[in-house]
Formats: C-alpha cells, structure tokens, sequence
C-alpha cells in the first residue's frame, strides 16, 4: 500500500440499495490524487449516486468511502461540513438558487465561507463567470438562463472556493460544439493548474475519452471494466465495446430491469380480452 | 426584484406598526395606562361577605376609580373577609373614618369595592377642640391618639360586605310574608 | 379485511410518529442555528419582509372588517339590554382574548405558511438545498432557521396590529355610526380590559401560534417529496395542520389562562 496517499478518494465493496432495488452490489473504486477520473455507464445505473456518496449526502448499506483518508459514512455534521468545503460538486441540473441572480449565484459560497471585501469578491465571481464564458450575464436571473448556460453557471460556482476535488455530473450535455471545447479545456486547466481532481460522470464518449486519464465503467450495480481510454478501446471485454461504440445489442441493456417484452404485451392482451369478455357477460 | 433599502424600509414600517399596536393595546385598550402597580399604600377591611370581588376590582370614592383589590384572603378568628386594597399615593388624604361597601355595578355587573368618607370618633380631636375653645393647649397626654388620614397598612372598620341576590330575595319575601300574616291578623 | 384496516391504522401511528420525531430534531436543529443568525440581520430581514410585511394587507383588511362586523353585532345585541355603553369592551375583549391570535393565524397559515413550504419544498425538488449542502452549507442553519424566526418575530405583530385595528374598526362603527358615546367606549374597554390577563395572555397566544405555524410551514417543505405533486400536498398538510393545531391549541391555552378565575 505504498501508493496510498496518492488515492484521494477509496471506494470498497460499496452496497446500496434504493428500495428494495440494488443500485450498487460490491463496487471498488479508486480516484488518483491529480487526475481526471470518468465514471462512465448506462443511464439510471447510478452514477450520480456514487457521487452523492462521495459527498456524504447518502450512506452505504455497507462498504466503506474514503476521501483523503476519512471515512465519509463516520463523520460527524461539523467533519463532513469540514471536508465538504473541499469538495465541489456540478448538479446535473444546475441547481442555481433561484432567488438570487447569476452573480450572487457565484458569490454565494464566497459570502458564506470567507470574509473577503466585497471588491474581492467581485473579482473572483468575475473570474470565474469568465472561465466560463458569461461574464456579460452576471445581472440574469437564473429563470432566464438556457439549460447549458445554467450548468455553466453552476460550473463557475462549484470552482468558487477552489475546491481539492471536483465532481462533475454531465457537464457536457446541452452544450453547443464551442462552449463543449471550452469546458472540456476548462475542466483540463483547473485541473493541472490548480492540482484538482476531477471526477467525471458523463456520457459524451468522444468529450470524456480525450481528457479522462482513468476511466472506470459501471453497469448492473458492478465495475464492468476500467482503464484508461486505450485500454478500455483495445479491450476485449464485451462490456467496453459496447458502451464505448454504442451498440444497442450486447451485455449492456438498454432497457430497465422489466420482463420479457412479448410476454408483457401478451399480459396487457389477456387483461383486455378478459375484461371485454367480463363486461360482455354483464350486459 | 425590490432593492433590498426598500425591503429593509418596509420591514422597518412594519415592525414599527407591529408596535405601535402593542403599545395602543396597553396603553389604550387596557387598564395598564390608568394604574400603577408598585406606587401608593396598602390599606386593609374586613367584610362579613366578599363573595364576588376579585383581586383587581376596583376600588372607588364617588365613582372615580383610586386603587385595586390586591389580595382576598380569610380570617380564621372573626370568619371574615380580610380585603387588602392598594390607594394610588396621590389620594393620601382619605379621613381615617372612610367605610367601605362591596356595591354592584349595575344589576348583575362586576363588584366593586365603594368607600365613603367619614369621621372617626377620636379623643385626641375632641381634645384639640375642646382646648380651642377653652383657649388653652391641648393636653394629648394619656389619650389615644389615631392618625387622621389612611395610610400604609391602616384599617378601615366600618364595613358592608356584598349583597347577594338570594339574600336579599329570601329578606323580601319573608318580609312580604310577615306582612301579608299581619294583614289577615288584623283582618280577623 | 378488519385486520388490513388494524394493520393500515398501526401503519398510520407509526408514520405519525416518526414525521413527529423528524420534526422534533429539526426543530432544535433550527433552534440551535438560530444564535448564528444574529449577527446576519440582512437574512432576517428579508425573511420578515416575505413573511411578515406581504401578510400586513390582509391582516390588516381582515382586522378593520372583524372589528366593525362585532362592532355591529355588538350593538344590536347589547341595545336590547339598553348596555351599548359596554360595546367597547365586547369588541376589545373578543379581539384580544381570542379573534385577534386565533383569526390572525388562520390567514398567517393560509398566506405565509403555504408560501413557505412551497418555497422550501421547491427549493428541494430543484435540488437547491443539496447543492448548499454540498457546499458545505447547511440549508437548515440558512434557508429554515431566519423563515422560522421571521415567523417567530412577525406572528405577534400581526396579531397586535390585528387586534389594534379591530378595536377602531368597532369604534368607527359604534362611535361613528351608530352614536355610541365616545367616551363610554374607551373608558368602558380601560376599566374591564385587564393588561395581564388579557393583553398578555393574547400576546402569549399568538407567539405559540406562531412558533407552531411556522415549525410545520418549515418542516413540512424540508420533509417534501421533491415532486410538484409532493410539493402540492405539503402545501396542502401545512394549511391543514397548522389551521387545526392554531384552534386546538387555543382551546388549551385558553382554558389554562381564562380557566380559573
Ligand atoms: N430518490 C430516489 N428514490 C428511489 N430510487 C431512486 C432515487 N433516486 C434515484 N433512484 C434510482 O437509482 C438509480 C440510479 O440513479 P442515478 O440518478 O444515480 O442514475 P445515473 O447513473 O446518474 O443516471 P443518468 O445517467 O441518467 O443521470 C435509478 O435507477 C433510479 O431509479
Ligand atoms: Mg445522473
């Protein structure tokens, strides 16, 4: 275990279950301390779950997560507060606070982690709504934001506090060709200049391919394959292929959990037939 | 979108409302603007019947309100009421000879305790007018003398406690009998 | 079949219960985030604007008409027993005792209740609070605790300024229109409205109200199923439930004030 230290956050034998329904059965995961990690897989297979259980929002049924040694699921309110100062995160949605404008929006974890003058502060939202190309949108409300624009919005706030980690929940849907480049130099940048390490949950195979230096695939509630982009493209694993060339038939389903279609619409066959022939009898 | 200065004026107005409210209600709307609690003197009477009168009544001299009951409590030796009652301090010249009479407000209203000015038999005054007259000076010694006016803890003696309405039925109508028994007596 | 509906009805106290519980811990959450909030006034202002200052019209409007409706009433009750000198003191004391907090925290239930839990519950769905929670934010110390004291703060004022207005309404109506001595009307409430046991008392009762209304405003959102229809129905709940606890709770309170005496 000498290369402990350089793995930020270890995920082990992680189990969690949504109902009765298992989300996670038995997944290992290992994020590089410096690196852009993607965690690639259908959609509803949980991924964005694996990252609200890196941040502490939802607790294992058992397995452990470690980020930066500490185990997540065991921390008090005021340690996991603590570390999540640390920790950045960009909701899938955006999830702006609605009530304030696009600048404030930014300012927001600034006001409320630090004592800088308000002239720093606008120094710093500025910069930021800059990297992310809406500086000129400062004064919008988040209602009149477009959807890509709203994720880029809350790009520009999860990076405010300078974060160790960055989780990045689809960053790249919704975004034109442009803005797309953009963020995929952008989400590069902040992370050999600032030292971050970036997680990545996306489905743009091409976007997160060219950046992701360790690819981690999951389906079925299990780590199908991982490895960095190459290998995963040279693999021999039918898991890889599929996803990574997008074919609908294979191991992969595409399809949630459900029964066999013919028998399901033979099902809804039956029930017609015999509530035609019940209401036949009646009248 | 308000400017936070006119929310903050707002919630400054309404506070300010909010207040002013509280305040019209004590001051205004209840008896806290037309009696103090801690100010003026303490002055006892006994009544044969309190029932009715609760601590807070008024107490009154020619209809003007001058203090409150302060406490109703039993005497275990005369079986009487003892009614402590607080005089506001500017009324400091009652006679010492005041009695005092649990009266109704209207027919059924509220009971209220009434005092009456009155003077007191007192030897020490009978002395000092004596002496005036005989243009001598008045020999106090060996008399008791009572101060003139209530004061902090005086006691007032002449009472009338409450008049209960079944009494006082009951009184007319035995009265009533015993005139109608009188007339047939006569009749006969 | 009777056991299922025994089985649904244990079903039903347990929930009950446990939202009990969850509410209980989050209100001493909310409680213990409350003394990091003062020195934060800004946040308590504008929470005491959306709750307090946006429900002053129709308390007020609802007052004024309160006030002149017993005004009226009043008054023709009371000729009958040649008593409209005591008009003053039928409107007083109704307002203070029991109108006042009890009318004023149906409407502060209907009008800054709803709208709280809407707001909260929404902020939910849209993943606002687990998006402050993952920046380190706690949305209970900074979304719930300034609504709740905001609640806390306007509640009384309302009531008061609801109770105050009552009291003119029914002087413009007696006095004014109805040619109630002037006179008989104010020194009638001064001698039989008591400062302790009325006044008090009824400020006593809308400050419960007001904690209660809000507790449930504030929970209710916070406890939501973070769907439009989860959010409707905690709507629903909030209007519901602190409308009954404001009635229930007044019975109590006035048979331990006004009980024995
Ligand atoms: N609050 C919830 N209650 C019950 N089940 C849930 C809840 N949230 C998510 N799930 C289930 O958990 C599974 C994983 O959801 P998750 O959002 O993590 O998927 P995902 O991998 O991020 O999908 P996508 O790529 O579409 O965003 C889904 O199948 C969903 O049905
Ligand atoms: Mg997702």
């Amino acid at each position: 275990m000498a290369d402990d230290s350089d793995i930020l956050v270890k995920v082990r034998d992680l189990h969690f279950e949504r109902g009765d329904r298992m989300i996670f059965d038995g997944v290992d995961l290992d994020i590089p301390r410096g690196k852009i990690t993607a965690i690639m897989g259908p959609s509803g297979t949980g991924k964005t779950t694996m990252l609200r259980l890196i941040g502490g929002q939802l607790r294992p049924s058992s397995g452990t997560v470690h980020v930066e040694g500490q185990h997540i699921a065991g921390l008090g309110h005021g340690a996991l507060y603590q570390i999540r100062k640390r920790m950045g995160m960009l909701f899938q949605n955006g999830a702006l606070l609605t009530d304030m404008n696009v600048f404030e929006n930014v300012a927001f974890p600034l006001r409320e982690h630090t004592e800088l003058s308000n002239d720093m502060i606008r120094d710093l939202v500025l910069m930021k709504l800059h990297a992310v190309g809406l500086r000129g949108a400062r004064e919008l409300m988040p209602s009149e934001l477009s959807g890509g624009m709203a994720r880029r919005v809350a790009l520009a706030r999860a990076i405010a506090l300078d974060p160790m980690i960055m989780m990045y929940d689809e960053p790249f849907t919704g975004q034109d060709p442009i803005s797309m480049g953009v963020l995929v130099k952008l989400i590069r940048e902040l992370n050999d200049a600032l030292g971050l390490t970036s997680i990545i949950v996306s489905h743009d195979i091409a976007e997160t391919c060219s950046i992701a230096d360790y690819i981690y695939l999951l389906s079925n509630g299990k780590v199908v394959g991982h490895g960095t982009a190459e290998e995963l493209g040279n693999s021999s694993s039918e898991w890889a292929q599929q996803f990574l060339n997008g074919y609908s038939d294979g191991p992969v389903p595409f399809h949630y959990q459900a029964k066999d279609y013919l028998a399901d619409l033979m099902d809804g066959a039956d029930q017609r037939a015999q509530s035609n022939g019940s209401s036949g009898v009646a009248s | 979108m308000m400017t936070s200065r006119t929310v903050e004026i707002w919630v400054g107005l309404f506070v300010v409302a909010g207040m002013a409210a509280l305040f019209m209600l004590a001051m205004q709307v209840s008896n806290l603007g037309t009696y103090s609690n801690s100010e003026g003197y303490e002055i006892q009477a006994n009544f044969e019947d309190a029932s009715g009168l609760k601590v807070r009544s008024p107490v009154t001299m020619a209809g003007v309100t001058l203090g409150r009951v302060t406490n109703i409590s039993f005497d275990g030796k005369s079986f009487q009421a003892v009614v402590t009652m607080r005089i506001e301090e500017q009324y400091n010249q009652l006679p010492a000879g005041t009695s005092a009479n649990i009266y109704t407000a209207g027919l059924l209203g509220e009971k209220y305790v009434g005092l009456l000015p009155g003077s007191a038999a007192d030897p020490c005054e009978d002395e000092k007018l004596q002496a005036e007259l005989e243009g001598r000076e008045p020999d106090l010694k060996g008399l008791d003398c009572k101060p003139q006016h209530l004061a902090q803890g005086s006691k007032i003696e002449l009472t009338q406690g409450s008049l209960v309405l079944e009494k006082l039925i009951a009184q007319f109508v035995s009265s009533f009998m015993d005139s109608k028994d009188k007339e047939q007596a006569e009749k006969e | 079949m009777s056991l299922n509906s025994i089985r649904t009805l244990g079903h039903k106290g347990l929930s009950f219960f446990q939202r009990l519980g969850r509410g209980s811990i989050l209100l001493v959450n909310i409680v213990l985030g409350i003394p990091a909030l003062l020195p934060r006034v800004r946040l308590l202002i504008q929470q005491t604007y959306s709750v307090g200052v946006l429900s002053l019209l129709i308390i007020f409007v609802s007052g004024l008409f309160v006030g002149m409706v017993l005004g009226l009433q009043g008054y023709n009750t009371l000729v009958k027993f040649g008593a409209e000198e005591s008009l003053g003191v039928v409107v007083a004391l109704s307002l203070v005792r029991e109108l006042g907090p009890v009318v004023s925290g149906l409407l502060f239930a209907g009008r800054a209740g709803s709208a709280l839990t809407a707001e909260i519950g929404l902020m939910k769905a849209t993943e606002q609070l687990s998006a402050m929670e993952m920046m380190a934010i706690d949305p209970v110390r900074r979304v719930l605790a300034p609504r709740f004291l905001a609640g806390l703060i306007s509640m009384p004022l309302l009531a008061a300024i609801f109770s105050a207005v009552g009291v003119l309404g029914g002087y413009f109506v007696g006095v004014g229109l109805l040619g109630v001595d002037e006179g008989a009307y104010w020194s009638q409430i001064q001698a039989n409205v008591d400062y302790h046991d009325d006044i008090l008392n009824g400020v006593i009762k809308s400050i419960v109200f007001g904690t209660v209304i809000t507790w449930i405003a504030v929970f209710e959102g916070y406890d939501a199923i973070p769907t439009s229809e989860g959010v409707s129905r905690a709507t629903t709940r909030t209007v519901v439930h602190s409308s009954l606890a404001v009635l229930g709770l007044d019975f109590i309170l006035t048979a331990l004030m006004f009980g024995e005496s």
